[in-house]
């Protein structure tokens, strides 16, 4: 995928809701000009800063999961007795919908951006865990007995070949997570907070009605959305050359 | 150089591979281990590195009891050997990196050395092996054969004195695989070092073994050994001595089946 052809169909997009807009001639479905022009100048107020608080939210729950998920998918790929105890538990937490917990872990966490962390944090962590543990468990006997031919214990196999061997799994666990955190995370924003997208874009569409001013809230959370997914594929360019030259 | 006392090791599931096995292997000696699939000869190699452990009797190496892979001692696998994430060089140098991550503590690493600069250890073997134009490739895009003397640089890089080989070459085109085969003998020669190369082809085993052992079907009490001494460089592949090792141990095989 190349910049250019982002790029055209960014433009295609803004022509058909152009086209929408004009259509619908509704104050609810304003035109993106409009909209732009209010993104512009409601980013250096106040929308600049719930992007920046929403931003904080995800990174610190992106590095809260990998913190957890990595040790402990790393421990659980590599010793198949851990793996059969935890993994009927794994299994059946993996694919509840973690955005349904979201008023109980208000309830514990109470207001601030702890709670917030936390629901986002559950998404990712399994997400990881699962794709870690399957990568470590998968590598090659032949490859794990050379290395420790070469003198490797348990912490260097961890080192030098366990680590490398799950990066590109994690990344992979945070790209594909990235979309659903961004929208549990506007989901949480809308409860006991008034910083945030999700804040920002409840608020001004709701109570104010002034639905530029929104839907420059919901392009900054697309943005926020956009942004990591980028950065995550960038990333995984940079730190994982070998899986991108054949 | 190894010494194997009266050694029984079975797999979990109770198939019993070697009972009560016996052998000797002096130091500079070349020996090839050769036998048909699921003869044991692999898990003869794997116990001699040290990967796994006879369930009674002993091995030792160099006098000292074998409890885990010894530092001195080198293997080099069939395949999926090197990092996939790790170029040529990296690759090569992935031995002394593990050394230096544990210091000189005689467990992990010799404990008579020390590695102040990788580099000049690692470039070396780059260019005898004719890697350095490769060296910042990674495995996924080189040859077979690249990929194999990558591995061996890799091991003689650590400056073994006991060399393991399972089915080093088997993976390879003919051409590449005597080109390799060569290498082996050429720096077996030039660096004295103890030799076991595992192998099921018979041709393999009387180029590269100066002693043959053959085993048979499990489990293994005692094998036949055959002497190969003129098995010093690949001209040997010519004489006459070869063609009627390479028949003696065709009929030993068959007889044993």
């Amino acid at each position: 995928m190349k910049r250019g052809q982002v790029l055209v169909a960014a433009i295609a997009i803004g022509v058909v809701w152009e086209g929408l807009a004009l259509i619908v001639r509704r104050p609810i479905l304003p035109l993106p000009t409009l909209v732009i022009q209010s993104f512009i100048t409601e980013l250096p107020r106040d929308l600049g800063e719930h992007f920046l608080a929403s931003l904080w939210r995800v990174i610190a729950s992106i590095a809260l999961s990998v913190a957890l998920a990595v040790p402990a998918g790393l421990i659980l790929g590599q010793s198949q007795r851990l793996d059969r105890i935890f993994s009927p538990a794994i299994y059946l937490l993996f694919p509840i919908p973690k955005v349904v917990l979201v008023p109980v872990v208000l309830l514990f966490f109470g207001i601030g951006d702890l709670p917030k962390i936390i629901i986002i944090f559950m998404i990712l962590f399994f997400q990881i865990l699962v794709l870690v543990r399957d990568q470590a468990a998968g590598l090659r006997p032949e490859l794990l007995h050379s290395v420790r031919s070469l003198g490797a214990g348990r912490r260097a196999l961890f080192r030098f070949v366990y680590l490398p061997a799950s990066l590109p799994a994690i990344l992979t666990a945070i790209r594909q997570s990235v979309g659903t955190a961004v929208a549990v995370l506007y989901v949480a924003e809308l409860f006991a907070t008034q910083r945030g997208l999700g804040y920002y874009i409840y608020f001004t569409g709701s109570t104010l009605f002034d639905y530029p001013k929104m839907y420059a809230g919901v392009l900054a959370m697309s943005l926020l959305g956009l942004g990591l997914y980028f950065a995550v594929d960038w990333l995984h360019h940079r730190l994982c050359a070998w899986q991108f030259t054949q | 150089m190894i010494t194997l006392d009266s050694t029984r090791f079975a797999y979990p599931d109770g198939a019993s591979v070697f009972e009560d096995f016996s052998w000797q292997v002096g130091a500079g000696e070349a020996w090839a281990v050769l036998g048909p699939s699921g003869c044991g000869k692999t898990t003869l190699l794997y116990l001699l590195a040290g990967l796994r452990y006879p369930s009674s009797g002993e091995i030792r190496i160099a006098g000292e009891l074998l409890i885990k892979p010894r530092p001195r001692t080198g293997l080099i696998l069939q395949d999926y050997g090197l990092l996939p994430w790790a170029t040529v060089r990296e690759n090569v140098g992935l031995g002394l990196r593990v050394r230096s991550f544990y210091g000189p503590d005689g467990v992990h690493a010799p404990s008579d050395e020390s590695i102040p600069r990788p580099d000049d250890r690692i470039q070396p073997w780059l260019d005898r092996l004719g890697l350095t134009p490769i060296a910042e490739s990674y495995p996924g895009q080189i040859s077979g054969g690249q990929r194999q003397r990558t591995a061996i640089a890799r091991t003689l890089a650590l400056d073994p004195d006991l060399l393991l080989m399972d089915e080093p070459f088997a993976s390879l085109d003919a051409p590449t695989r005597e080109g390799l085969q060569a290498l082996a003998i050429e720096l077996r020669v030039e660096r004295g070092l103890t030799t076991v190369v595992v192998t099921h082809a018979i041709e393999e085993a009387a180029l590269l073994g100066q002693r043959i052992l053959l085993l048979g079907p499990i489990p293994n009490k005692t094998a036949e050994m055959f002497d190969n001494p003129e098995a010093t460089d690949t001209a040997y592949r010519g004489s006459p001595e070869y063609v009627s090792m390479c028949s003696r141990l065709r009929q030993a095989m068959e007889a044993a089946e």
